[in-house]
């Protein structure tokens, strides 16, 4: 069974164009590369596959549930549970250290977590050393990992990442990719990257490119 | 982990930016809590000491001093009386008790009032050891004053005169006084007061003058009949006053008091003479009857409740000013929480949209904001409680310098309670607003906003 799959999945702006997307499906252990320039609405499919977007007409199904059958705080739920998502800057609540911003996650969507599972999780990206620390004090790369950190650990079976190495150096993107590579594999989720970032062109064979015609 | 947890870290992270909030608030709440305490505990000393007194019959003068310096016992009195004179008052039969106060002396300036066992009798304080006064130069003394002073059973010391310690030794009298009781603690103005049967006082100015010395010389209302105009006019000249009248007028009618003292060695009633009467009424009717005995005398008598209500109403006017600009500086402390809340949340809406990604309800990023108001405030409002404890206890310090008298900082009033909970229920007011927005925030437009 795919573990998401679209169909004629189209988004209307109130003022602008219409978009209508390509289908999308991708299974287990599979990397989607989602592509585009900017003005194609890469960031919009990927909010309407999280659902954090309803869309105008069409229908996204995670794991066997259509997202238009949930609402308010059980789609927030859903969510937090099945899908991961890594965001282009990552952003974390200031106040709060490392370890208890990745529990976040297990927090609001519901999960029972331990502390030692996080650690673990921080020690498998190799910023374990920094979990006490402020996130503000981190490099981009290290935020970076500490966002992938929160999205994979929920076990979520569905990863969705938004412009994860736009805006990373050649070495640290490469990095950030296979680590997500990885613990796709190690989770058996469906790892879908949204980019212009041609870098990643040549690394992943499943790619969908949108365009501008797509309006 | 908690939203209260993360609400609670997120209030810290912010405290350098929420400062001149918390500012504010602290000095809001701290100036109404100590206006509060303040306004209760004078009220309360007022009240306590008011009891029953109906009237105090004294010298002409201002009808407040008489009442100030009579039953609070803090000014200056207005003059004496003669007994002889005050007997017409004080025996009519609409009076069911009149108590008499003289002055004249202090020890280390504590007030020395010569009266009856009726008075502390009448406040209902007990003795803690030792016996009431009944001899002269016997003296019970309250027990904020023998604590303040040392004075133990048995021990004797030698007055000044006049109400101050001027710390004039020639001044002091020669006879000792002995102190044969202490008081319990009342919370009434006993407890700072030297209490000796009223022949002390007598005897105590009459032996003086005896002496070589001019200026020991009784309070009499001889002066008062050379300085009637003085007196009402102004009464606070009433000390200098005095000095000028031993020196110039005195001597002459002192010469004549002497020679009359060495035939009789008791003074006689009309020459005796006291600083005030406390009266308490019998019949209903008192009010109407009395006023016309004392009419063209040179005796006054004022009403405490009136008097005390006067000057309640004056007190308050200030008071109440205090309190609205009090209320003022709350009033833009909350709003300060809401811009400060506000403008947050503008910084930080990625913060929240993604723990709407993760999860995170509607209502849970509501109730984080609402908390994070919540915790600004009460941290306000602990802060202000706590300077407003300092603030009474440093009045204290200076109240016990100028009328041996404290204020009691730690104690919590129910107005208190109320001050607490308006407080915490408008900062929750105040962050509401800012909560409904990220209640309602469109997390998605949110973060497309890269």
């Amino acid at each position: 069974m795919a573990i998401i799959q679209t169909s004629n999945l189209t988004y209307s702006f109130s003022k602008g164009p219409s978009l209508i997307f390509p289908s999308i499906q991708a299974e287990e252990n599979s990397e989607l590369l989602i592509l585009g320039s900017s003005g194609t609405g890469k960031t919009t499919l990927l909010h309407l596959l999280a659902g954090l977007r309803k869309p105008t007409s069409g229908e996204v199904e995670v794991n066997g549930v259509k997202l238009s059958s949930l609402s308010g705080a059980s789609l927030d739920r859903f969510r937090g549970k099945h899908i991961g998502v890594v965001f282009q800057t990552s952003h974390f609540v200031q106040s709060l250290s490392v370890i208890d911003n990745i529990l976040l996650a297990p927090y609001f969507s519901n999960n029972k977590v331990s502390k030692f599972d996080a650690e673990k999780m921080l020690d498998r990206l190799n910023i374990l050393s920094k979990k006490n620390k402020k996130t503000s004090t981190l490099s981009v790369g290290e935020q970076q990992r500490v966002a992938i950190a929160r999205a994979l650990l929920n076990n979520p079976s569905l990863i969705l990442a938004d412009e994860p190495t736009s805006a990373l150096d050649d070495e640290n993107a490469k990095e950030v990719l296979n680590l997500l590579r990885e613990q796709t594999h190690a989770l058996k989720a469906a790892l879908l990257i949204v980019t212009h970032d041609n870098r990643l062109k040549d690394e992943v064979k499943q790619r969908i490119e949108l365009t501008t015609s797509n309006r | 982990m908690k939203i209260i947890f993360i609400a609670w870290k997120n209030c810290w992270q912010k405290a350098g930016a929420t400062t001149l909030t918390l500012l504010l608030l602290s000095f809001g709440v701290g100036i109404i809590s100590m206006m509060l305490l303040l306004e209760n505990q004078l009220s309360e000393k007022f009240n306590k000491n008011i009891k029953d007194i109906d009237f105090v019959l004294g010298a002409k003068g201002s009808p407040l001093q008489l009442i100030l310096a009579n039953v609070y016992h803090i000014d200056a009195p207005t003059g004496n009386i003669k007994v002889s004179e005050a007997q017409r008052i004080i025996k009519n039969p609409t009076v069911k008790e009149a108590i008499p106060l003289a002055y004249g002396d202090n020890y280390e300036g504590w007030r020395i009032v010569g009266t009856t066992p009726r008075y502390s009798e009448f406040y209902g304080v007990k003795l803690k050891e030792g016996k009431v006064f009944e001899t002269p130069f016997e003296v019970t003394v309250g027990s904020y004053a023998a604590k303040e002073l040392g004075l133990k059973l048995g021990q004797t010391f030698k007055s000044n005169h006049g109400l101050d310690k001027d710390g004039e030794e020639e001044e002091g009298h020669d006879q000792l006084f002995t102190v044969v009781g202490i008081y319990e603690a009342s919370g009434t103005v006993i407890d700072r007061l030297i209490l000796t049967p009223v022949e002390s006082i007598w005897e105590v100015h009459d032996h003086g003058d005896h002496e070589e010395s001019p200026h020991n010389a009784i309070v009499s209302a001889e002066e008062h009949d050379a300085e009637e105009h003085a007196h009402s006019d102004d009464e606070h000249d009433h000390d200098a006053e005095h000095e000028h009248d031993h020196e110039e007028d005195h001597d002459a009618e002192h010469t004549a008091e002497e020679a009359h003292d060495h035939e009789d060695d008791h003074m006689h009633e009309e020459e005796r003479e006291v600083t005030a009467y406390l009266l308490i009424k019998r019949l209903p009717m008192a009010p109407m009857i009395l006023p016309q005995l004392v009419k063209n005398t040179n005796m006054q008598l004022a009403l405490p409740a009136i008097e005390i209500n006067r000057l309640n109403e004056n007190f308050g006017i200030g008071m109440s000013v205090v309190k609205a600009v009090a209320i003022l500086i709350m009033i833009i402390s909350f709003l300060s929480v809401f811009i400060s809340l506000f403008n947050a949340l503008r910084e930080r809406q990625y913060e929240l949209a993604i723990l709407r990604t993760l999860g995170g309800r509607r209502i849970q990023l509501f109730i984080l904001i609402l908390l994070e108001g919540f915790f600004m405030v009460a941290l306000g409002l602990i802060i202000g409680l706590a300077l407003s404890r300092v603030g009474i206890t440093m009045l204290s310090d200076m109240a016990k310098d100028s009328f041996h008298d404290e204020f009691n900082a730690m104690i919590f009033l129910p107005q208190e309670y109320y001050l607490v909970g308006i407080t915490l229920g408008l900062g929750v007011v105040a962050s509401l607003l800012p909560a409904l927005r990220a209640f309602f925030m469109d997390i998605s437009k949110t973060l497309s906003n890269d």
